[in-house]
């Protein structure tokens, strides 16, 4: 069983809106139909994102941090979205774990958006019917591209590669081995809805020098010399110390 | 949430309706035994059945301004074995369908002896069509309910008291319209259908305090460190990413101040319990004004209720939209 997914690196997002603009880009010029904006350029605009970058700042100042959190469908595992639906609009693919809208079955009751957690789920005021990303399901299956091109749009944009994009049921992936190996979760564990997507943690990034990574310690042939000593009256590095 | 009238007029105008066909039949049964005096079956059973059916139309009418495609909405009832919004859109016309009939029955006069119960009461169409009635109203009772109190994410909403509230309000609400209906087509069964609306009303206020009461107490399970994954006990939104509005900030805040959520609560207190209880009390003896006061102020104040019901509900995806920058 296939689980496609988006694994979302915290430490590494900076912030830059690329995957949102990017992603509007994508899905408002596909087939499905325009994700439409109502007064673009008045006062009060508004329109439908499949996904946005929120900020949100950590701890107490003077020892803060800034968390950039890319937020979109989570393809939950368990949907509870999709039972709710009374059309059947509202679907999880068997073959890849994709959670969907029929657009042309939807009815635009909102039930689903209520039935999400995450709020993930938004109705386009245009269309009227409930739209929430796809993982670009008409561009990673489009054997037209090239294959380096089938991902989302938003991970093609992503200038820091925060974003990865794979199967999450497959322990060889290179998302699975990033859950894996650098502590990956999920959002809103407590509900039991298992989301697909996983977001890393932030990490702190220090740098530890050994006095070995210096100078070889085991150096049979002494072909790495240690320095040489500056002499007593010759300038020492930093002209506070000796060697 | 975001109260939507098109919600507030379905849920409050059908719970009317069907309060109002379990008084008919209520009355009917009572009848049958010999408990109530035999009324006017063509104006109080047909007429009453007609009076319902037009608020179950109205209620219905009302739902399809909540659809962004009322023309798709026969799609609805494809999904009953999962959805409960599906299983109201199956019970709804069924439960209008039977309620029709039943009217008819009463207005067309027709009564032939189907069979007869070993007390040797005859059995005609009305009473298995009130049978069947009756269970419909009840199913769809807990059908829209359940719409609600299936919602695990909505802690106000995700309690046994709302499919109580619903059945109780929409019962109280159902049987001050038929004790204000009687005093002009039955005036012989005012009393018993008042005494019933105002003991209604008595165990509606008691299920609304405890959900008011439960609902005050309650601890959100998600938090802001959830939401994001981060364990800091300190985290605040610097943005949410837009400045102009969503449907994430539209549909899920009520907009509306503390100030004003609180008087509503309190009107709706005041005008669906004690204020009815007063006017039923007065009208006991057949005064229909009282009755017919009773009745508006009581759905008036179900409105406010059941706005209240939506602008409790706090959605756990209004962590993500708490500043715009």
């Amino acid at each position: 069983m296939t689980q496609l997914a988006l694994v979302i690196d915290l430490n590494v997002c900076v912030g830059c809106q690329a995957c949102v603009t990017s992603c509007k880009e994508w899905n408002t010029s596909g087939s499905a139909g325009p994700m439409g904006d109502q007064n673009p350029y008045g006062a009060d605009p508004t329109g439908t994102f499949f996904n946005r970058v929120q900020t949100f700042e950590v701890g107490e100042f003077p020892n803060t941090e800034t968390v950039h959190f890319p937020k979109s469908c989570l393809h939950c595992e368990d949907p509870p979205c999709v039972p709710v639906c009374p059309t059947g609009a509202s679907y999880k693919r068997k073959e890849d774990g994709i959670v969907l809208v029929d657009y042309d079955k939807c009815i635009g009751c909102k039930y689903c958006s209520w039935a999400c957690p995450y709020g993930a789920r938004e109705l386009d005021e245009q269309q009227q019917v409930m739209k929430k990303c796809t993982l670009c399901v008409d561009r990673i299956y489009d054997m037209t591209m090239a294959p380096e091109d089938r991902k989302p749009s938003c991970v093609k944009a992503c200038p820091t590669s925060a974003r990865l994009f794979g199967d999450v049921h497959d322990p060889e992936s290179a998302v699975s081995v990033a859950i894996r190996e650098a502590g990956g979760y999920a959002l809103m564990p407590e509900w039991g809805t298992h989301p697909a997507n996983h977001y890393l943690p932030r990490r702190k990034t220090r740098i530890k020098i050994h006095e070995d990574e210096l100078e070889r310690a085991d150096n049979p042939l002494k072909v790495d010399r240690q320095l040489p000593r500056p002499a007593m009256d010759e300038p020492t590095l930093d002209d506070v110390t000796t060697w | 949430m975001h109260p939507a009238f098109s919600v507030i007029f379905l849920t409050t105008l059908i719970g009317a309706a069907q309060g109002l066909f379990l008084a008919l039949f209520t009355a009917q049964s009572y009848a049958a035994f010999k408990l109530l005096p035999q009324p006017d079956a063509h104006a109080f059973y047909g007429q009453g059945s007609l009076l319902a059916l037009v608020l179950l139309v109205a209620g219905l009418g009302a739902s399809f301004f909540h659809l962004g495609h009322p023309e798709r909405a026969w799609r609805a009832a494809t999904k009953w074995r999962t959805s409960w919004l599906s299983r109201e859109v199956i019970v709804l016309p069924a439960f209008m369908g039977v309620v029709c009939l039943y009217g008819l029955a009463h207005w067309l006069g027709w009564h032939p002896v189907l069979m007869t119960l070993p007390g040797g009461l005859p059995v005609d169409p009305s009473a298995i069509l009130g049978v069947a009635g009756t269970l419909l109203a009840f199913a769809l009772f807990v059908c829209t309910a359940m719409i609600y109190a299936s919602l695990k994410f909505l802690a106000e909403w995700h309690s046994p008291l709302t499919v109580v509230n619903y059945i109780l309000l929409g019962g109280a609400s159902g049987f001050s319209l038929a004790a204000a209906f009687a005093a002009f087509t039955a005036p012989e069964l005012v009393g018993f259908l008042a005494g019933w609306a105002a003991i209604i009303t008595l165990l509606g206020f008691l299920g609304r305090a405890a959900s008011l009461y439960r609902n005050s107490r309650l601890k959100p399970k998600s938090t802001l460190q959830t939401a994001i994954g981060i364990k800091h006990p300190t985290i605040t939104q610097k943005t949410q990413g837009f400045m102009g509005g969503s449907f994430n900030t539209r549909e899920f805040f009520h907009g509306s101040s503390v100030g004003a959520l609180r008087a509503i609560k309190w009107f709706f207190l005041i005008a669906v319990f004690p204020l009815p209880l007063v006017l039923l009390a007065s009208g006991m003896q057949g005064a229909a004004a009282s009755l017919v006061a009773a009745f508006l102020v009581q759905y008036a104040g179900m409105l406010a209720e059941r706005w209240f019901f939506f602008a409790q509900a706090n959605h756990p995806q209004n962590l993500y939209y708490r500043a715009i920058a």
